[in-house]
């Protein structure tokens, strides 16, 4: 037997922060291959100026897309309900972000192996449609999950949705969805300031991030005032059990309008995170405006951060509330796996996640240095 | 009420879904190993021309590779969006080797597979031939925990129903681990994967070798190819997955059914070469039988009997009406948690809680069921024995026709006899057929299972998502529309590369005092083939 030095609850709340980490990690990595992907079409003209950009993320996206997968499988196996109600609930949705995401990957790889430009001009959209569909569809989903998602549960757990793909884009997931896209080519524009050489196409890079960064400000301040006045929110009903058996149906919830703003008032120090989500972007415009390129990547990470952490802060201990079931709402200590299993997950991730950050920084050192358009022109292994 | 006509569609999305994924694992299991010893003999013997041949094999690899991955990302979701009853049911244990796939496999493969196609100019010689093997180790790490995950769908070990929380709940990750179906199953599948690369490799160079062209990398190839695959021909047939058939009922009626036989036989009984199943009649007929083989396989001794599919349909009768005993009691704990009495009849009859669930095929309360009722749920326990023959029969066929081609290949390679002959084009001829027998055998392993979708647990038809029919033809038309035509630029990409050929390394202009050994990617002045 296993020895277990953990109880039941610490296990769940560790959980909810792995996750938190996981998706984190997810939009910092990846986040800027999606907003790169995003921008292309835009900052990029011809074909050597296009290969600049693609090849700035080449060699790693396919690494960061673990991120991604990862997401889904710790998901799976942390908190099996929310895996399986909310990826059948948001099925179209889903379908939309899985067939972008397959394009991308061979998009990168092919679109190089033939010259014709009409082909190399195909694959550039689909890498576009790659990086635009699913930093849009993210943050339409978050915004739905913050206003809670219309499923119920009978007495087996089995869950039924009623609701359409396009019930999903109500105006507060619109404004959700827009900081998502914003947000993330603000961080392929800050990846960029990194990773190409300066020259027209960085600069139009940067034109693009002051108008993300800008918008990523309006948005998530509008986000704000939704979550204030909106006529959403939930809390938790009854007595707080947080070590009982993960059964839904054995807890309450209720729909509390405004209720997603009373953690900042238990807990200051967790204003922390919208600051940042405000900060962040300000940080990258600062930047921009000083021709410095280290901030701007610095403040469009902060911004991912931040941004990600109040979605979550707001919410918790929620993870998936419904709209039409508010008793059966998803939380931290209703829908976790079991004691052991979230134990065994844990010890897992303690030894496997510092070996992936060890080689993965290994790998971003060798890779170390800005894409150049000499080097474009000359490297075989260039895509 | 569960929709069937939304489950058998899922099934039909699923299928597609994993199969066409399954199109490019094997290649990239098999060829990823490849790839480590042909650059090891170009580290060892720093020859310039291995490296054109790793660098050949590794541009298809690449192709390749990168549809494993797209693809992969469908099944990654897919039992979230299409089987959310199966996530609810069994996430708690089959979410652990999903997510470790991810966290230990996948992330190593796809972290340093960038770095090898980008990093020959940036690393020293070993350090890529170390990222190449990362891919490979990898790759096949990721087929290990898959196939753990796989093995516990037919075998579910170390876990336990909890009437709590309505699922399946881990209580021994060893036994999980360990489990001999998943074993069974890994070196039975990679090993197939082994094939794969190997039939390929030695196909394009057999190709090659028929038109005269680049043959210094088709020759160094097919020896490569031609002992690689002797090996893993032999390993894929004689570690066959049949060592786990003697474990569980429906393993055993697994095995009973793709031998098509009824009744059970005296120990040991016969293996069937050839007959017709008549499932109408529970007969086979035509039987072509050699005596004892089976008996001796699936039970690995004389008097071990192997049962036959009616004596494993009495079986079912009996643990369905057990099963209906656990289901009461489950029914009561759901309002009166701490009823004593209804958590004792759950304990006694808990294995068979399962059987019960069989039932709401027919009936929606299995608390209903008249024996009527009950003889039609034990027989839906048989899976379709006809596809199950001939599937068996298709795929072993193929298994010990790929050993007499390797052994045959493995001969002329070690006489360096790669002169045009009919061999050659055959060679060419029987690239598609690894990917045949493996989609074969996913087919054989996975029909096999039903009506299970988790052996003795969870039937199939419980365990889709509630969508509806618009919805799935909607992403069964999207997924085909997507798939297909990435297939065919895949393909073409491919003949293309093909008939490029590899490249040849240029040679590097002499510089007095410079150390060959001590260059990036060590690029030598070829010496004379």
């Amino acid at each position: 037997m296993l020895p277990m030095f953990l109880d039941y609850e610490t296990l769940r709340l560790i959980w909810w922060l792995l996750i938190g980490v996981l998706l984190i990690g997810f939009a910092l990595t990846d986040g800027f291959d999606l907003g790169v992907a995003a921008l292309l079409p835009f900052i990029a003209r011809g074909d050597e100026e296009r290969r600049l950009v693609i090849n700035s993320i080449g060699a790693t996206w396919e690494g960061n897309q673990v991120w991604f997968v990862l997401g889904g499988g710790a998901i799976f196996a942390a908190w099996p309900y929310v895996y399986a109600i909310s990826f059948s609930g948001f099925y179209l949705a889903m379908f939309l972000v899985l067939a972008a995401l397959i394009l991308r990957p061979v998009a990168f790889k092919y679109r190089s192996k033939r010259p014709d430009p009409a082909w190399r001009s195909r694959w550039d959209w689909a890498l576009f449609v790659g990086g635009f569909v699913p930093a849009l569809v993210f943050g339409v989903a978050l915004g739905n999950v913050l206003t809670g998602v219309p499923f119920a549960l009978d007495s087996d757990l089995r869950s039924t949705w009623s609701g359409s793909l396009l019930d999903l884009f109500s105006p507060f997931a619109l404004v959700a969805g827009l900081l998502s896209v914003s947000m993330l080519v603000l961080h392929g524009a800050g990846w960029l300031s990194l990773k190409i050489e300066h020259g027209p196409v960085l600069d139009r890079a940067k034109r693009w991030g002051t108008g993300a960064a800008t918008a990523s400000v309006v948005l998530f301040a509008l986000g704000g005032a939704f979550l204030a006045y909106g006529d959403f929110g939930f809390r938790l009903a009854g007595p707080e059990v947080t070590d009982g058996p993960s059964n839904p149906l054995l807890s309450g919830a209720e729909a509390a309008p405004g209720a997603w703003l009373d953690n900042y008032s238990k807990h200051s120090w967790m204003l922390i995170a919208p600051l940042l989500g405000f900060a962040g972007p300000l940080v990258a415009l600062f930047g921009i405006r000083a021709r410095a390129d280290v901030p701007v990547f610095l403040g469009s990470s902060l911004a991912v951060i931040g941004t990600i952490s109040t979605v979550g802060l707001s919410m918790f201990p929620f993870i998936l509330p419904s709209s039409v079931m508010p008793e059966a709402s998803l939380t931290v200590w209703n829908a976790s796996s079991s004691h052991l299993t979230l134990w065994i997950m844990l010890i897992v991730v303690v030894i496997f996640l510092p070996l992936v950050l060890l080689y993965t920084a290994w790998v971003f050192r060798v890779l170390f240095g800005r894409v150049t358009t000499a080097e474009v022109r000359s490297s075989a292994d260039f895509y | 009420m569960i929709d069937f006509a939304v489950v058998d569609m899922s099934r039909l999305q699923f299928a597609l879904t994993a199969m066409y994924h399954f199109l490019f694992v094997p290649l990239t299991l098999g060829l990823s190993f490849m790839l480590v010893i042909m650059e090891s003999i170009y580290v060892m013997t720093n020859k310039p021309v291995w490296r054109d041949i790793t660098r050949f094999w590794g541009k298809l690899f690449g192709i390749n590779f990168v549809l494993g991955v797209a693809t992969g990302l469908t099944m990654e979701f897919q039992f979230g969006t299409n089987w959310s009853y199966y996530s609810h049911a069994v996430g708690d244990v089959f979410g652990v080797p999903l997510a470790v796939e991810g966290l230990m496999a996948f992330f190593l493969e796809a972290t340093f597979v960038g770095l090898m196609f980008f990093g020959w100019e940036k690393l020293s010689k070993l350090a890529h031939l170390g990222v190449t093997f990362m891919v490979a180790i990898g790759s096949n790490l990721s087929a290990l925990w898959i196939l753990i995950a796989n093995g516990w769908m037919q075998n579910p070990v170390g876990s336990r129903f909890n009437p709590e929380t309505m699922r399946m709940e881990i209580t021994s990750i060893m036994e999980v681990i360990m489990n001999p179906v998943a074993q069974a199953k890994f070196v039975h599948t990679v090993s197939a994967g082994y094939v794969t690369g190997a039939v390929f490799v030695l196909g394009v160079s057999a190709w090659y070798l028929l038109k005269g062209k680049h043959l210094a990398v088709a020759r160094r190839s097919f020896a490569v190819a031609a002992s690689f695959g002797l090996a893993a021909s032999l390993s894929v047939v004689v570690l066959g997955d049949e060592s786990g058939y003697a474990l569980t009922d429906n393993q055993r009626m697994k095995l009973a059914s793709l031998e098509a036989m009824w009744e059970t036989h005296e120990a040991p009984a016969g293996l069937t070469l050839f007959g017709i199943p008549d499932v109408a009649e529970h007969r086979t007929h035509f039987e072509v039988q050699v005596p004892w083989v089976l008996g001796i396989i699936s039970t690995r001794s004389f008097d071990g009997q192997v049962l036959g599919i009616n004596d494993l349909v009495d079986t079912a009768k009996i643990r369905i009406q057990r099963g209906i005993l656990a289901y009461d009691a489950v029914e009561t704990l759901k309002t009166e948690r701490t009823n004593v009495q209804a958590r004792e009849q759950f304990e006694l009859h808990k294995a068979d809680y399962g059987y019960a669930l069989l039932l709401k095929r027919f009936i929606a309360d299995p608390r209903t069921a008249t024996p009527a009722d009950i003889d039609k749920a034990a027989y839906s326990t048989i899976p379709n024995v006809p596809a199950m023959f001939w599937l068996f029969r298709g795929m072993a066929g193929l298994g010990f026709l790929f050993i007499g081609f390797f052994g045959y290949a493995f001969w002329r390679a070690s006489r360096d006899r790669f002169e045009p002959g009919l061999f050659l084009k055959l060679a060419v001829l029987i690239i598609p057929l690894p990917w045949l027998a493996a989609e074969l055998g996913w087919m054989l392993a996975e029909i096999g299972r039903q009506p299970w979708v988790v052996e003795g647990q969870l039937p199939t038809f419980l365990a889709a998502s509630s969508l509806t029919m618009g919805q799935i033809w909607t992403t069964i038309i999207g997924f085909t529309l997507l798939y297909g035509t990435l297939a065919v630029v895949m393909v073409r990409l491919m003949l293309s590369a093909i008939r490029h050929g590899p490249e040849r390394s240029a040679p590097v202009p002499a510089q007095p005092g410079a150390q060959p050994a001590l260059q990036p990617g060590g690029i030598i002045p070829l010496p004379a083939e």
